[in-house]
Order: C-alpha cells, then sequence, then structure tokens
C-alpha cells in the first residue's frame, strides 16, 4: 500500500500545487523518490518531530493547501494527539494523517510500534473521518479521494507492502459507503484493512463448506456506513465481524451496538484483537494468532 | 503591498496601548473570565503587529500578513483591536463568554480576524511555520506574526517548530516572546533558571534572536525594522505581567481574575495618569 499511495499522492500532486507531504523521518518509497525531486518544497521532512509535522500541515492548511503527515502509525497518531485532536479536529481542516503499518504489522517490533487502538482514539475525535482500504487499489482510490476532498481532517490507515489484490472486479469504491468484494446469502464478512486478506481466506474455507458467503471491506471506519452494516445484519443468518484492533471502539462494538439498534436476528460473531500488549515477535500472523484470530481459529468458532 | 515605513509614532501607540488596556478593564466588569495579566503584558507587541508592521493591502482587502496569537490567553488586546478595526464588532465583544456570543477567553478559528484556534500553548508555532511555507510556496511575499508565552516556550513542541523554521530557512516568521517572567504557578525564572538567557537559545536554534524591552513600542519597531531578515526572527520581549496597574505588575492572582469595582476605579485612575 506505501507504493499505491505514493503513486496516487504523486499524480495528484503532479496536478495540484496545493498538495504537500510532511513525513517524520519516515518515506514512503516507490514515487515519493520522484515527489521530493520534482517537488522539494512540498516534501517536508521534519524529523523525528511529529508534533511539529500535525502542526505544519494545520498551518498549510489554514493557508488553504492540501498537506499530508505521514509515518508509521503509532506516531502519526498517537505521539502528536493533542495537535491531531485540537489543530485538525477542532479546527476542521482537511489535513490527511496516514498511518503506516497500522495493526501489529511491525510484528518483531514490539508494542510501541503496535497501532492496534487508533480507530477507537481517531474516531473520538469530532470532525475526523477514518478510512482504513484492504488492498492496494483501494488504497489508491482513498489516496484520491483525501487529495481532494475539503471535508476536514482524515485518519488514513494503510498497510505496509506486499498486501494482495482483493478487490478487482468488485463494485466502485465510494468513500462513506461499504464495499462488497463477494456477494452471498448465508455468511456476512464485515472488515477492514490489511486483515482483509484473512478474511477472504476464511470467506474461501466458508464457501468450499458450501456456504454462499459475502466478503465486506468497511473501508470508511468514519463516518460509518450505518444504513449499510444494518442492510448486512437484515441479509445474513450470520454474520462475521474481523479487525486489526482492540475490541474497544472499532468494528466489533459498533456492529453489535447497531444489531442492537435494529433489532437483528442475525447470529454475530466478532474476532479483534486483545485488549492486551502481546510479547510475542514473530510473523504479522504468529501475532494475530497471538492474539487469538487466525483462519483454523475463526473457522472452528463460526462453523 | 507597501511598508508602513517612517509613520511610526511612539507616542501615538502609547495612547493606543492605554485605551486598550482601559477597554480591557471595561469588560472585566461585565465578565469575570478574563486572562488581565497576559493581556496587559503583550499590548504594546500586538499592537505594533496590527498597527505598525502588518502592511495593509493595496486594494482594500486582507494584509498580506498574518497574525497568529500562540499564546491565545492573551487574546483579549487581540479582540480589542479586531473591533476597533471594525473585524469584529461591539455587538461580539457584548457577546463575550456568553452563550449566544462568539468569543470565548481563547481565540477560535472561524471567527473574524481570528487565523487559528490557540488556548493550548505550544501549538501556535507549528502551525506558523506551515503558513510561512504555504506563503513561501506560492511566492506572495506574506509575512506570518505570531506571539509566544515564555511558559509556552518550555513545551518540547515549540521547540520543534524553532527547529523546523531555521532549518526551513523561513524569513517570514517574525516571532515575539512575551518574557514576563510568569506561568501559572509563579516564576518562569524559577521553574526553570537553566533557560535563561533566553535569547542564546534560540539563537543556538539558528534563529535571529534580539532582546528589547517589550513594553517600549519603540524599541520594539526599531528591533524588526532593523533585523537582517535571512532567517527567522525572535524578538525576546522583557515584559511585565500586569503593566500599567501597579497593584497587578507581578502579581500571579492577575493570571486570571478581574478587579472589584474599587480596584477598577483605581486601576482606570493609574492608566489616566499616564496619558
Amino acid at each position: 500500500m506505501r507504493n499505491t499511495f505514493s503513486e496516487a499522492l504523486y499524480e495528484a500532486a503532479t496536478r495540484n500545487p496545493d498538495i504537500y507531504i510532511v513525513v517524520s523521518d519516515i518515506s514512503p518509497a516507490g514515487s515519493m523518490g520522484k515527489f521530493s525531486t520534482q517537488y522539494p518544497e512540498r516534501f517536508i521532512n521534519v524529523g523525528v518531530a511529529e508534533q511539529s509535522m500535525i502542526g505544519i500541515c494545520a498551518g498549510l492548511a489554514l493557508k488553504g493547501c492540501q498537506p499530508f503527515a505521514y509515518t508509521i502509525a503509532t506516531f502519526s497518531l498517537y505521539r502528536p494527539f493533542e495537535m491531531v485532536r485540537d489543530d485538525l479536529g477542532y479546527q476542521n481542516l482537511p489535513v490527511t494523517v496516514v498511518g503506516m503499518g497500522a495493526g501489529v504489522i511491525y510484528s518483531t517490533l514490539g508494542g510501541t510500534h503496535h497501532t492496534m487502538e487508533d480507530i477507537a482514539i481517531a474516531g473520538a475525535i469530532p470532525n475526523m473521518q477514518i478510512i482504513a482500504p484492504c488492498d492496494p487499489a483501494e488504497c489508491t482510490e482513498a489516496t484520491k479521494w483525501c487529495a481532494a476532498q475539503k471535508n476536514g481532517p482524515v485518519y488514513l490507515r494503510i498497510g505496509k507492502a506486499g498486501e494482495p489484490d482483493l478487490t478487482k472486479g468488485a463494485e466502485p469504491w465510494k468513500f462513506g459507503k461499504l464495499r462488497y468484494l463477494r456477494r452471498g446469502t448465508d455468511v456476512c464478512i464485515l472488515t477492514y484493512g490489511c486483515i482483509t486478506k484473512m478474511a477472504a481466506q476464511v470467506a474461501d474455507r466458508l464457501q468450499a463448506q458450501g456456504k454462499s458467503v459475502s466478503l465486506v471491506s468497511v473501508h470508511t471506519m468514519k463516518p460509518l456506513d450505518r444504513e449499510g452494516i444494518a442492510d448486512a445484519l437484515k441479509r445474513h443468518k450470520h454474520v462475521i465481524v474481523i479487525e486489526e484492533h482492540v475490541p474497544q471502539g472499532g468494528l466489533a462494538p459498533q456492529t453489535k451496538q447497531l444489531a442492537w439498534d435494529v433489532q437483528a436476528t442475525c447470529r454475530l460473531d466478532t474476532f479483534t484483537l486483545k485488549d492486551e500488549f502481546i510479547h510475542c515477535y514473530g510473523s504479522w500472523e504468529d501475532l494475530l494468532e497471538a492474539h487469538g484470530i487466525s483462519v483454523p481459529i475463526i473457522l472452528a468458532k463460526v462453523s | 503591498m507597501t511598508d508602513r515605513a517612517n509613520i511610526f509614532d511612539a507616542e501615538i501607540a502609547k495612547a493606543r496601548c492605554n485605551a486598550y488596556r482601559r477597554r480591557i478593564l471595561d469588560m472585566s466588569q461585565k465578565v469575570s473570565a478574563l486572562h488581565i495579566g497576559g493581556a496587559f503584558s503583550c499590548t504594546e507587541i500586538v499592537d505594533l503587529i496590527y498597527n505598525e508592521l502588518m502592511r495593509p493591502s493595496l486594494d482594500g482587502g486582507r494584509s498580506p500578513d498574518t497574525f497568529l496569537m500562540s499564546k491565545g490567553h492573551g487574546c483579549m488586546i487581540q479582540y480589542m483591536i479586531l473591533v476597533e478595526k471594525g473585524i469584529l464588532s461591539q455587538a461580539d465583544l457584548d457577546g463575550y463568554c456568553t452563550p449566544h456570543g462568539r468569543l470565548g477567553v481563547h481565540p477560535d478559528y472561524g471567527n473574524p480576524g481570528i487565523e487559528a484556534s490557540t488556548g493550548s500553548l505550544g501549538h501556535g508555532l507549528s502551525m506558523v511555520v506551515g503558513m510561512a511555507l504555504a506563503e513561501r510556496g506560492r511566492n506572495t511575499g506574506g509575512r506570518i506574526y505570531t506571539v509566544l508565552s515564555d511558559g509556552e516556550i518550555q513545551e518540547g513542541s515549540t521547540w520543534e517548530a524553532i527547529l523546523m523554521a531555521s532549518s526551513l530557512k523561513l524569513s517570514n516568521i517574525i516571532a515575539f516572546c512575551d518574557n514576563n517572567d510568569f506561568q501559572s504557578l509563579g516564576r518562569t525564572s524559577i521553574t526553570h533558571p537553566s533557560f535563561y538567557p533566553l535569547t542564546d537559545k534560540f539563537a543556538a536554534f539558528g534563529w535571529e534572536t534580539v532582546q528589547c524591552d517589550g513594553h517600549s513600542s519603540a524599541e520594539l519597531y526599531e528591533t524588526v525594522r532593523n533585523r537582517r531578515g535571512d532567517r527567522p526572527l525572535m524578538v525576546v520581549a522583557k515584559t511585565i505581567k500586569g503593566k500599567g496597574v501597579s497593584y497587578m505588575e507581578n502579581v500571579p492572582l492577575w493570571h486570571y481574575r478581574s478587579p472589584n469595582k474599587d480596584e477598577y476605579k483605581q486601576a482606570i485612575a493609574e492608566l489616566g495618569a499616564q496619558i
């Protein structure tokens, strides 16, 4: 996703001289080299100084520019939290805060680099919008949208590299609307972000068991497509939420709340990270398994 | 775009500042929620920025320059000037801190003349850097003026911005540190003695740095006029919290307290005698 993000941003920046990227000692790969060479005035590296990264973006936006802040998700959102809240949320400025490598993708780097509660934290800020694309193509769509929107701040939660394409042939991406990657009638899997890869594997296995399965990318986590989720709860006998986020404040509790509100009668299972810091230093999959999320664990519980 | 060259008159500035202080005291008799001490310490600085330094536009529209009040709690002086200029109205001032008004104790972006929401300290200077970058990127020549408090420069975020402004060579930033030597719990120089002298610290980070009397409009004016202009400028303005009213000067109580009727009368009389 880093590469597609930087390609989409570069493309947008060639057309719009107001697009800036302010990075904190981490730069997206791919086309960001072209960006920084061609537009050095619009590529700002603050170094290890995330509070100023957000404040500088706010200042640029106050003058009508369209800035992006970019670094590893923990440092783009947690470290400068009050700047994100006051400078971006309170002033309602069209700044995109890119959280790269969100979730437990930095699996061997330990809890300091795990972004497990970002949806809850960003989502609690009034005016904040949240997008978490599930694959590189969705990341491109989201980046293009962020580069053009003037609604207010966006937290763009992206992965790192090597995510598979999951949205080929899917319906068009639209901000604020969940997206069916496949449509079925029995089971519906609601998910977002990088873990959609695992959700797709679960869907494959359930289909192999003879079930008709929907797989849905809830890429816009705020504002949440409540109508779309309510419809999914109504039209399926069994809804499964899979998310790479702590149990509080993410998709799982919001879906449960909505299920109550609309008096849903379907079965509802949720799989989230644990409310724990886990000292495991394996692969991304190892970390997720330690948190209680893997294809076999999910299948054992939902079959 | 023109500079206001050679029209500065220190006596006129003094009269303006005296009037602003009296109007702020008048406000204190309507609502008690205001920071008088910190507004009085930066009165000459903010007056100078609006009335002498920011350039008028040629077409009668907005100034090409911007003022961001980083020490948001000092905004009462800003409100008084914006009302005088007709950017805010008397009705706005009458509605200060009332349910139907739009002006609060700290400046809110979206209100006329307010360029950023401040109040939480340590946010302003990074936004100033972003604004200065935008002006440079568009080649507008716009300058960004700001006033920081000396408590605010204890924030690490302020120093991130200090570093960025000089690394980016943003010579269009003109900042004033309102060095009244007070924060909520006492003297800043007692909280952090090793922070002084302040000028060394800003200079070490690559800023042009000058210290002067923050209540001398003439000194402040000359300091800015004579700047080298090849890097951001920090004017360390030595000021007195509560300046102009004897019982308020250097008394922390007046950070956020309004005078009673007798105190008000005394304050107005003292200011009247200074003209």
